[in-house]
């Protein structure tokens, strides 16, 4: 058993014996010979796609198979900032429900995923980022979705801390606020889904990397993995970052390419910043952990690659950017940076869907915006895999819609993720 | 951060450059529309050595050929390019 449930009381009542009975949270079973799916890829989109196809699908006979630990990729390499306040109806509709999941997720997996909708404001420095946050706030209003301008007098009170000087060169004149969005903890979305997904009957099998699939004709019918091949009816690859390679193994050419994103962590202080800030102008997403310390970001490094660290460069980048905003941050020590493989689409899109082959199913192409995504790619992976049709909030992210000329380009520059 | 020896001149910063494309995803105006289709939206994208095409942009601005890992990030070959086409 797992540890029964949590509480407050079993908390309690731990107390009594040194809080010796909590159990592994989830079990670490050899791979059975066959699964009705197989998914490659124990971060928190794999893992939530599991969930939701045991919890709501009824599909129980599931495997996650990671080839290092769970969660050990990008879903504990980002910035953790959840929000649906995206420039593309799809997006926002895809990212809301998301959103709307993330809302009740800790009562759902009886896990505390420290979802904190503390707020996420875009700055905007000039009158031309103001005049295109209120058309973004506009639409996002008519997707029913929150969105609130907030005047520079608005702004200055709720972050005390911005330099409002008006001879800075990036000058704050205002900003768009998504009240609903916040943070969560990274590894706390990858346990709790773990730990769900366990119980309802979902095999979490940790180091076994995906070599290769078994094939009958054209249709996939398994995997071979470095801890033995294993049959499926649908394998279902969820490996953002690592897309192109996993997809490469099958002979796929995706619109993909791997790029790395960094961020870094201060020493953990009192709470100095309670909402995120983000200015797309500059780049650069600031917020503030539970534990205290400040977590920011900046720019990806701009070309290829797969190596889990970035530039010097792009992390100076990001700091003199979030000094510039907030100067206070300046007498903070910096504690740690990671840097995260990001599965840079070419229309900054995500797909979600069919593959050319039977059998073979992709999730990927993030981006940079996975992490806010987690519950909802995986409720809609899920959906997809059970149903063998996209739900409608995916359709529009399928991978046909390049050859098909049906992009959906959130920034508008076409198949070059460097420019994104 | 790296240093790149640039073939016109000699080595300079990483942040100089900057990455266009992969040499096979250049997308010529004879070619057949499913080959465009092609070289435009799908990469090989690989988990080690790639030919890419990088350019000098802060220094000189000629288009070069860089023979790179994408891993380690060693780049074991570069070569200028020309007007001539890529073979």
């Amino acid at each position: 058993m797992s540890g029964g449930r949590y509480s407050a009381l079993a908390l309690l009542r731990g107390a009594l014996g040194g809080q010796q009975h909590w159990g592994r949270a989830w079990r670490s079973p050899e791979p059975a010979p066959s699964y009705d799916v197989v998914i490659i890829g124990g971060g928190g989109h794999g893992l939530a796609t599991a969930y939701y196809l045991a919890k709501v699908h009824g599909i129980r006979r599931v495997a996650v198979v990671e080839r290092s630990w769970i969660g050990g990729g990008n879903t504990g390499r980002n910035t953790t900032i959840v929000r649906s306040n995206y420039r593309q109806p799809q997006l926002q509709r895809m990212l809301d429900h998301s959103l709307k999941l993330w809302e009740s997720l800790s009562d759902e997996l009886n896990y505390n995923v420290m979802f904190s909708p503390r707020g996420a404001l875009f700055l905007g420095h000039s009158d031309a980022d103001m005049t295109r946050l209120a058309e973004r706030g506009d639409a996002l209003v008519a997707q029913g979705i929150d969105a609130e301008l907030m005047d520079r007098a608005a702004v200055a009170k709720l972050i005390p801390l911005l330099d409002m000087s008006p001879d800075v060169h990036w000058p704050v004149q205002g900003g768009l606020m998504q009240w609903r969005g916040g943070t969560a903890r990274h590894d706390a979305v990858a346990w709790g889904f773990a730990r769900a997904a366990d119980r309802l009957g979902v095999d979490i099998i940790e180091n076994c990397e995906v070599t290769g699939y078994v094939r009958d004709g054209e249709r996939v019918t398994g995997v071979t993995t470095t801890r033995g091949t294993i049959a499926a009816s649908k394998v279902a690859i969820c490996v953002a970052g690592n897309s192109g390679h996993v997809a490469g193994l099958a002979g796929l050419r995706l619109p993909i390419e791997s790029h790395t994103l960094q961020a870094y962590v201060t020493e953990a202080v009192k709470p100095m910043i309670d909402t995120v800030i983000m200015s797309q102008s500059l780049h650069c997403y600031i917020s503030q952990s539970d534990k205290g310390g400040i977590v920011a970001g900046g720019d990806p490094d701009f070309f290829p690659s797969y190596a889990q660290r970035g530039q010097p460069l792009r992390l100076e980048d990001a700091i003199a950017q979030a000094l510039a905003l907030v100067p206070a941050l300046s007498r903070l020590r910096m504690v740690r940076c990671w840097a995260g493989v990001t599965d840079m689409s070419f229309d900054g899109s995500p797909i979600i869907g069919d593959t050319p082959m039977d059998g073979l199913y992709l999730n990927g192409g993030w981006c940079y915006g996975g992490f806010k995504a987690t519950p909802g790619s995986g409720w809609l992976y899920a959906h997809h895999l059970a149903t063998g049709k996209p739900h409608d909030l995916a359709a529009p992210f399928d991978l046909a819609r390049f050859a098909e000329g049906r992009t959906i380009d959130e920034a508008g520059v076409g198949p070059m993720p460097q420019h994104r | 951060m790296l240093l790149i020896a640039c073939p016109h001149c000699g080595p300079r910063a990483q942040e100089e450059f900057s990455y266009e494309r992969t040499t096979d995803s250049v997308v010529t105006t004879e070619a057949a529309p499913d080959a465009a289709m092609t070289a435009l939206f799908t990469r090989e994208n690989p988990r080690g050595v790639a030919e890419e095409i990088w350019r000098h942009t802060y220094g000189c601005r000629g288009w070069m050929v860089f023979r790179r890992d994408r891993i380690s990030h060693a780049i074991s070959d570069i070569r200028p390019l020309g007007p001539e086409p890529l073979a």
